[in-house]
């Protein structure tokens, strides 16, 4: 048998060769270590030796063809062997192939059974159970030993059906009144109950029972008010240079981009442009420590009927006046259509309110926890206002800002809102965007 | 989109800036008429004439000093370690000079250069030249570290690194040179030092990972897709300054990590990595927070299985994968 | 008064009177400065004393509108010329905010200066040399004319990058000055057990440059010399290497006890040649200085210092914040 003579690695990082001239034909004879071919790669150009003498019984790779290091490039009858001589074992420093990885591994049947694991819950098990006040003891575990996985709670949130500790089913509580109270057992956190207000229904009433959109409102809103201790503070801008902006700009803008031009890129615009110059407002706070974000991405604000999401603009300081308008469209479209993903929720450091879109003209957000501000754009209203020593005719608009005074004092705040207004007064018919 | 090789992006980026910019050369040990012993600076000599691809005499501190000197002054030094073993001499002028000079003349002077350095194994190149030495600088401030792992990034960020006010090292796997090949837009474009990115998207493992073995990564999550374990992989791309939180936004999406690099185990970025996850993630972890690494031994053998022995692999890395998916 | 040594040299009577006061303002500054660490006010000092005929001497020589300056951290008197003031030296010794060199981040001698095109220097001996190389290739690249001088003890030539940093400038002849201020001492070990040929300025041949000695307490030979190498790396000649041989009268830094290894009797000879005295005397011989003048520049000096000194005294301190800044580009 014949003796195969591969592709070598002539040089590090050199991971195919090109046949440049075979030296040797089919049927002549080769000594050991005589040339039987050129080859170039990117670094080396070398002849290739043999590597047993014999008889060169066939090329496998034409000149001008290129073949990776390790590939077969012709074969030599060894002289004096057997013809069932065995194929020699690849030159020791050719290019191995890693091995393809391993095989297909079922579980294996002997984790089937075993709960070992079963209470030994993650941190992020834990986090869960406690925000949904899911009741541990009842749910299954798939990972090794019985361990719940944050896989197996995320199932149970997203079905919306999970043993809860706090309210109870019916059934639950029937059973429960069989059985005595049970403390809560060593080793396992007590679930943190949810507050349950002490409301008498009349006749009448109708429940509305909480959907799970609901239930994280309500919950975040109680924490951030709860730990949070909130400021608030407004200023007036006179933005009658952006609306006549607008105004004049924005036919043309939705024949060219298919979207309405509205006043909220402008806003956030203003907003991410003084944030870059504040940059506590665009924190988060930590506990321990002020957490100064590097990146500024804007939460948003998108209400629908029965519920409130703050989508996020990712990167909101990369983005023109153009780029903040589509991303503003796309959020609020996918809100409606309801496909909005954890992604586009996710990662907000700073949120933008727009209240003046249903005619408010003061409000008092609340913080977007753990950001360190949320500010909310009010109505634009003509007033009457003194202008140039006259009365005239202005469009003005109220900023209100909302911040966590851990993290922030008024004397910030306030020059982070100054610029803010500075930035919106500074537009005029003519500014390009 | 043309698709190009790992030492392609390097060549296309280098000849680029140096058209761009004519403050921008190259020098170092065989860089010129030679074109680089892996030929990253082939045919620039040819183009630029040897005042601009300057060979140098067989000095490695003198390629970083004179690269620091020279950048002070104003030009856009891009200086080539042979292989980054032997960047050992250079590290006084690294790490004394080049990292600290903003900072110790209170932002008067400052180094916009270079140092290009071929890293890791898995080439015969035994224990001097397969070494892989980012964390021997990853500890320092004042310094940028970047470890592409794909055509891509590498040409976009060698461009930012170059046009990058501080000194930056720009590591490359020397296995990947020739081996990895990707799609380049024809266009000018850039890849911004210290941002992350999502390789491949799951829900199962996090797996965050540079150079080389981001790859690995890469075929096992392939491998294991047909198992049912979905992997997330997160490519790092620069060390130093590091997209915590890319990183953080990962891990939330499985809290399953595990994290791979090539360089040593104790001491290597990994650990870092970890720290931060620990203290800035640990709600979201639902499994201890795992690292796949070179073993603790001085360097990568020759002999071919011990060599094997010291790199990982996609098997490796499907295994440590799997394990955790499991756990 | 024709015909003097400084005449030959192409120096006015001003000149020489010029170089003559930096010499004294920098030595009165280095003394303040001890007088200070020694009250407790600065926490450290490292000198200048008996080297400052070379410093003087070699900046006078450059072109102080284009040069560069790589100096190490005895070069007090060669900063001076260059444009520093007693106040920025006070400000640096105090590590007040408004130090140049460095904001107060760095110990005083760390000299550093973007004004005057004196590049930072760090207290890892001999990287500088690497440096000024850097900036002689750069201004080759951008056909200047401009050249880089560097400076370091006779220590320091042992170093891996004196001996890489002369070959590259000779391989690729660079207009570079490397000056080595030969004090004898590298803080203990004396010269006899630093350099194994006995000579620095030998080791030019080695790479290619001519090596030049001259007498380091003589200002007007030091300037000779720095002069020539200048003209020729300005002509595209290639670099020098200068051995300024002189004696570090002081101890090491502020933290150093020079009694421990050298006898008292050996500092006293050698203060028979201190440069100021020498240079005082052929001043005043040549005729251009007496002793009004040389009282009045007295007054001056002091009055100079004891401002500079209660001013930085008073200056603020950097706040705390400023310890995380300029790691990168902001």
């Amino acid at each position: 048998m014949a003796t195969d003579i591969t592709m070598p690695q002539l040089g590090e990082s050199v991971t195919e060769g090109t046949i440049t001239k075979w030296l040797k034909q089919p049927g002549d004879s080769v000594s050991k270590y005589e040339p039987l071919c050129e080859v170039a790669t990117d670094k080396v150009n070398a002849e290739v030796p043999a590597t047993v003498a014999g008889t060169l019984t066939e090329i496998v790779t034409g000149e001008g063809q290129t073949v990776e290091v390790g590939e077969i490039i012709c074969r030599v009858a060894e002289a004096g062997e057997g013809a069932d001589h065995e194929k020699a074992p690849p030159a020791s420093f050719a290019e191995e192939e890693p091995p393809a990885a391993g095989k297909e591994r079922a579980k294996s049947d002997a984790d089937a059974g075993d709960s070992s694991m079963k209470r030994r819950y993650s941190p992020a098990v834990l986090r869960l159970a406690q925000e949904h006040a899911i009741d541990l003891e009842q749910v299954e575990g798939t990972g090794k030993g019985g361990r719940i996985t944050r896989k197996d709670i995320q199932k149970l949130i997203d079905s919306g059906e999970f043993p809860q500790t706090g309210a109870r089913s019916e059934a639950a509580q029937k059973a429960e009144k069989k059985e005595e109270p049970q403390p809560a057992k060593t080793g396992q956190p007590a679930p943190a109950q949810q507050q349950q207000p002490d409301v008498q229904t009349e006749p009448g009433d109708k429940e509305v029972p909480l959907s799970s959109v609901r239930k994280t409102i309500a919950q975040r809103m109680v924490t951030s008010k709860h730990e949070a201790p909130h400021a608030w503070t407004m200023v007036q801008a006179d933005v009658t240079g952006l609306v006549k902006l607008r105004g004049k700009r924005k036919e043309d803008f939705k024949k060219r981009e298919g979207i309405s031009l509205t006043y909220m890129p402008f806003f956030i615009k203003a907003v991410v442009d003084s944030l870059k110059e504040f940059p506590y407002l665009n924190s988060v706070w930590g506990g321990d420590r002020i957490i100064l974000k590097k990146r500024i991405n804007i939460s948003i604000a998108v209400a629908t009927e029965d519920a409130l999401y703050v989508p996020v603009i990712k990167n909101a300081d990369e983005k023109s006046i153009l780029g903040l308008a589509k991303a503003v469209h796309r959020l609020a479209e996918k809100t409606r259509a309801g496909k909005l993903t954890m992604e586009d929720l996710s990662g907000g450091t700073f949120t933008v309110n727009n209240t003046g879109s249903f005619g408010s003209v003061a409000s008092q957000p609340i913080i977007n926890h753990p950001q360190a501000a949320i500010i909310s754009m009010e109505s634009i209203v003509k007033q009457p206002v003194i202008h140039d020593d006259m009365i005239a005719v202005r469009d003005l608009v109220n900023l209100c800002l909302s911040l966590d005074h851990r993290i922030l004092d008024g004397l910030m705040a306030g020059r982070f809102l100054k610029r803010v207004k500075e930035r919106l007064e500074a537009y005029g018919p003519d500014t390009p965007i | 989109m043309p698709v190009i090789s790992y030492i392609e992006a390097v060549t296309q980026a280098l000849r680029e800036e140096m058209q761009r910019d004519e403050r921008v050369f190259v020098l170092g040990e065989d860089v010129g008429v030679r074109g680089g012993v892996f030929r990253a600076t082939a045919g620039l000599i040819e183009e630029f004439g040897p005042e601009r691809v300057l060979d140098t005499p067989l000095t490695e501190s003198a390629i970083a000093g004179v690269s620091i000197g020279a950048s002070v002054y104003g030009m856009r030094p891009v200086a080539e370690m042979q292989f980054a073993d032997f960047i050992m001499p250079a590290v006084n002028q690294i790490v004394s000079e080049a990292a600290k000079m903003r900072y110790r003349s209170n932002n008067s002077w400052h180094c916009p250069l270079v140092i290009r350095a071929p890293y890791g194994g898995g080439v015969h190149g035994a224990l001097y030249h397969s070494q892989s030495v980012e964390k021997i600088f990853t500890g320092v401030p004042g310094l940028k570290i970047v470890t592409p792992s794909t055509p891509h990034d590498v040409k976009g960020l060698l461009i930012s690194a170059i046009r990058d006010e501080d000194p930056v090292l720009f590591f490359e796997h020397k296995r990947c040179y020739r081996l990895i090949k990707g799609e380049v837009p024809e266009e000018e474009y850039t890849v911004p030092i210290g941002k992350a990115e999502v390789k491949r998207e799951g829900t199962d493992v996090t797996v965050i990972s540079y150079g080389l073995t981001l790859h690995f990564a890469l075929k096992a999550a392939e491998e294991l897709e047909k198992e049912g374990i979905s992997v997330h992989v997160l490519d790092l791309r620069t060390l130093i300054p590091l997209d915590k939180e890319a990183v953080l936004e990962a891990v939330a999406k499985t809290g399953k990590v595990l994290i791979i690099h090539e360089d040593n185990l104790t001491g290597g970025f990994g650990g870092e990595v970890s720290a931060i996850i620990s203290e800035q993630a640990f709600f979201e972890l639902d499994a201890p927070v795992r690292r796949l690494a070179g073993p603790d031994v001085p360097a990568m053998p020759y002999s071919p299985p011990l060599e094997k022995e010291f790199m990982l692999n996609p098997e490796k890395v499907t295994n440590a994968i799997r394990e955790l998916a499991e756990f | 008064m024709a015909n003097e040594r400084h005449d030959e040299l192409g120096l006015s009577d001003e000149q020489v009177l010029d170089m003559y006061r930096y010499m004294l303002l920098a030595r009165k500054i280095d003394e303040r400065m001890w007088l200070l660490n020694r009250a407790g006010k600065i926490p450290f000092v490292i000198s200048c004393q008996g080297q400052e005929a070379i410093q003087v001497g070699a900046a006078f020589a450059l072109d102080r509108d284009k040069d560069w300056l790589c100096p190490y951290y005895r070069d007090l008197g060669m900063v001076l010329v260059f444009g520093q003031s007693s106040k920025d030296q006070m400000l640096s010794a105090f590590a007040k905010a408004e130090d140049p060199n460095s904001g107060g981040r760095q110990m005083p001698g760390h000299y550093g200066d973007r004004r005057f095109r004196i590049v930072s220097g760090s207290s890892p001996v001999t990287t500088q040399l690497l440096h000024a190389v850097g900036v002689a290739l750069a201004a080759k690249m951008e056909k200047k004319d401009h050249v880089a001088l560097t400076t370091f003890g006779e220590g320091s030539s042992n170093q891996g990058d004196f001996h890489e940093g002369l070959n590259f400038a000779g391989v690729h002849n660079l207009p570079v000055i490397f000056m080595c201020e030969n004090n004898k001492y590298a803080i203990s070990v004396p010269v006899e057990k630093q350099l194994a040929g006995g000579s620095v300025a030998a080791r030019a041949q080695g790479y290619g440059m001519p090596g030049v000695q001259v007498d380091g307490n003589d200002p007007l030979n030091v300037f000779e010399a720095v002069k020539a190498a200048a003209d020729q790396a300005r002509r595209g000649e290639g670099p020098t290497l200068i051995e300024a041989s002189s004696y570090r009268l002081v101890p090491h830094s502020s933290d150093d006890d020079d009694r421990t290894y050298r006898r008292a009797e050996e500092v006293e000879e050698a203060r028979k040649k201190d440069p100021l005295v020498q240079f005082k005397a052929y001043l005043m011989d040549a005729g251009v200085m007496d002793e009004e003048k040389e009282s009045a520049l007295n007054k001056e000096i002091a009055q100079e210092v004891d401002e500079a000194t209660e001013y930085a005294e008073k200056a603020p301190y950097p706040d705390p914040e400023q310890t995380h800044t300029h790691v990168y580009a902001e």
